[in-house]
């Protein structure tokens, strides 16, 4: 049916996952059970169903269980007794995913993290926070409304915090506040045999209570006291660099440390439409290289820009369009406004109406977050696939510009949104998964179009991570010896390759 | 009349995220519209002080300084006895002595907190003030000596034009509130928060009398039970009439 030509088109974007499903040992689900509790370990068939697939068209490949797991401790336990076993692991966030990461292609155990919801060890003063898996961005942000903080990475879902260290996201605040790597201090991991990881180290575990060792007392709630992270570390290997982004394939991410930002004092957000997609870009590369500091900068193509406004019924002229935000002191602010609108009129842009009021700038955001959606509602009833290449600023323009004229000359439905500050852009194609013809040209394009961000010097996917829809092209993007350097990293940490089996190698 | 003086009300209330451990207390969010709705008319030009106010025991002071950071001008706590049970009319009486030791030409609050629910002190305020009041507003626009209040109704929107001083409560489409910034939370560490004792207001002259009311049980409701399956439409049938519910 159309899962099935669906998977085969899944198949044919990356080698084809080794689907083998051994089943469980006998009285494997009991162990689970006297592990978490009878509550907490489920077989039915739709909550399986349920955790086998993520946000993306990917086939639904469900586990053979799913368990939650309440504390630490009991992932520790379940994984070793999942890789006594030889029983694939698959860590579970929130499911919002875009390429797969979370399918359970080998069957096995799905360990649903989101119980684990603590957020501890706030520190105002030095800007750091610690969070579980349950812990979800804007919880997050709630949790800190009034501390005058704010955690910035902004992938558009509401994700697990955990679940983006682990697919190594970005989102609409990446250009000026970085993605989720740079803000990610430290990292608990379980390994795949059941060990603990602190990839930044341990020794925080201290439970003492010095007053004002940046203990956080705002509000009344007071967090776990340990050391503060410190900012600056050149010992060993980078190991919390080597975990973000990891998607899953090298231990479960139990708990992060996050670097937190100050909220800026002023905002200002507005959109401008220009006569074509190079001038949209090339402004951008121009506002960039002026260094005026914008907190993002995304583009809409007409077609986008089209089904948002229609989405969201705001009512946008059709034309290539930026969406841009400016942070920063009242002053400071005036001043970005003055740089922006100079560089855009040269641009052959239009003339800026600044929102500055909280729900004038929500409303705009909305319509930009429901870009997805608003796409696959162009043409009711069919998948949508993203795509998601980052080149070099330089080259920005000439593969937007052909992309687009790609696009046009296979016939696809495919409307470009991007964070184009990055020099990365999505194309939303929309497409009927049961005409074989139609996916068979989605397939070609996306292949070219990841060929030309490489020759380009990008990247086949800037932020939604391999997962499994792109592992032929990561085999491009790396080269053999890169490949080779990843698999014998991924033979050191499981070597009977249990964790999310199937993904990124 | 520019240079209005507007004092709003601010409540400490349990926050609407925590789970059962680590109680977390934080502004009541319907406060804090009424008092972006004040920060918002001082910025216009059209009031010249925002004044937020709290009724509890000494702990409100933090609540107080959050209202600082997002803009009030000066905070006043009226400052209860550890364990005084504050309900609305405490409240009511409260603001009411204080409105007639600062004379506010504006009264904001929120509609109601999200811990009780109650829905009372704005309305028990303006009677005790004989001041017109515009509850569950949607839309406030000082005219002159007069306020034009939109409000939320049960049948659509009502507009009322009202003589200051007045009561207002903010309704949940009024504004969405600002987030404080760590130069404004510094900067409200320096502002004045002077403390009164309750005593002064709820002491001599007008009420209120001793508490009202009582809480007698507070308790979650029952845990759901499991669901049961049946065979067939019969054995249904059996069943609901086995448990008396047809």
């Amino acid at each position: 049916m159309a899962l099935r030509r669906v998977l085969g088109l899944g198949g044919a974007l990356g080698r084809r996952s080794c689907c083998s499903k051994r089943p469980l040992p006998p009285d494997f689900v009991e162990a689970l059970r006297a592990v978490v509790g009878g509550p907490n370990v489920s077989t039915a068939m739709a909550v399986c169903e349920q955790h086998g697939h993520d946000e993306s068209m990917h086939a639904c490949a469900p586990p053979d269980a799913v368990v939650w797991p309440q504390a630490v401790g009991q992932v520790q336990e379940l994984a070793a007794l999942c890789y006594r076993c030889r029983v694939p692991m698959v860590p579970f966030g929130t499911g919002t995913g875009l390429e797969g990461g979370v399918n359970a292609v080998q069957g096995g155990v799905c360990f649903d993290l989101s119980r684990m919801d603590a957020i501890a060890e706030l520190s105002l003063e030095d800007f750091s926070v610690t969070v579980e898996p349950g812990v979800t961005r804007k919880a997050l942000n709630s949790h800190l409304r009034g501390t005058g903080l704010w955690f910035p990475v902004d992938p558009g879902a509401d994700a697990s915090l955990c679940g983006m260290a682990a697919t190594g996201a970005s989102g609409t605040n990446a250009v000026r506040y970085g993605t989720m790597r740079p803000n990610v201090l430290n990292l608990r991991v379980v390994l795949p045999d059941g060990r603990l990881l602190h990839t930044a180290g341990p020794g925080r575990q201290a439970r003492w209570a010095p007053e004002g060792l940046g203990c956080a007392r705002w509000g009344g709630h007071v967090g776990a006291h340990s050391l503060p992270p410190c900012r600056k570390r050149a010992a060993g290997y980078d190991l919390t660099s080597l975990f973000v982004g990891s998607e899953g394939t090298l231990g479960f991410l139990t708990q992060a440390t996050l670097r937190l930002h100050p909220l800026p004092e002023a905002t200002a957000t507005t959109t401008a439409t220009f006569p074509s997609v190079r001038a949209a870009v090339s402004c951008t590369v121009q506002v960039l290289q002026a260094a005026v500091p914008v907190a993002r900068i995304e583009f809409l193509d007409e077609v986008m820009v089209g089904a948002c406004s229609r989405f969201s019924g705001l009512e946008l002229p059709v034309a290539a369009t930026l969406l841009l935000e400016l942070h920063g002191s009242q002053h400071g602010l005036a001043e970005q406004q003055r740089q922006a609108e100079e560089i855009v009129r040269l641009n052959g842009g239009s003339s800026l109406a600044w929102a500055e009021e909280p729900e004038e700038r929500g409303r705009l955001w909305a319509m930009r977050h429901s870009a997805w959606y608003a796409a696959l509602a162009l043409r009711p009833g069919c998948q949508g696939y993203s795509t998601d290449v980052c080149v070099p600023i330089s080259r920005l323009p000439n593969v937007v510009v052909e992309t687009k004229r790609d696009l046009q000359d296979s016939g696809l439905t495919g409307p470009m949104v991007g964070h184009v500050g990055d020099g990365n852009f999505h194309c939303l194609l929309i497409f009927n998964a049961q005409d074989p013809a139609e996916a068979q040209r989605v397939h070609a394009f996306a292949q070219r179009l990841g060929r030309r961000a490489l020759a380009a010097g990008g990247t086949c996917t800037g932020e939604h991570g391999v997962g499994l829809g792109k592992r032929a092209l990561l085999l491009e993007e790396l080269g053999q010896e890169g490949l080779d350097t990843l698999r014998r990293i991924k033979a050191a940490l499981d070597p009977h390759n249990l964790m999310n089996p199937g993904k990124v190698l | 009349m520019a240079g209005l003086r507007v004092l709003v009300g601010v409540k400490r209330v349990i926050d609407y995220a925590v789970k059962t451990q680590g109680v977390k207390h934080s502004l009541n969010p319907f406060c804090e519209i009424a008092l972006e709705e004040g920060v918002r008319l001082r910025e216009r030009g059209a009031a010249a002080e925002v004044v937020a106010v709290s009724v509890g025991t000494r702990v409100c002071q933090e609540t107080l300084r959050t209202a600082l950071a997002l803009g009030a001008d000066r905070g006043v706590l009226v400052e209860v006895g550890e364990g005084a049970a504050v309900g609305p009319r405490e409240a009511a009486a409260a603001l009411a002595g204080l409105a007639g030791r600062l004379r506010p030409h504006l009264v904001l609050l929120g509609k109601q907190a999200i811990d009780d629910d109650c829905n009372q002190t704005g309305q028990l305020l303006a009677a005790m003030l004989d001041w017109p009041q515009g509850t569950f507003a949607s839309r406030v626009e000082p005219e002159g000596e007069w306020v034009r209040v939109q409000r939320e109704v049960d049948g659509g929107l009502e507009t009322l034009r009202l003589r200051l001083p007045a009561v207002l409560t903010a309704d949940l489409r009024l504004n969405e509130p600002r987030y404080a910034t760590l130069p404004n939370i510094m900067k409200a560490k320096k502002k004045p928060l002077e403390v009164v004792a309750a005593s002064e207001f709820l002491g001599g002259g007008s009420p209120p009398a001793p508490p009202r009311l009582r809480v007698l049980k507070l308790e979650e409701p029952p845990p759901r039970g499991g669901g049961q399956r049946v065979d067939d439409v019969p054995a249904l049938l059996e069943r609901l009439r086995a448990s008396g519910c047809i």
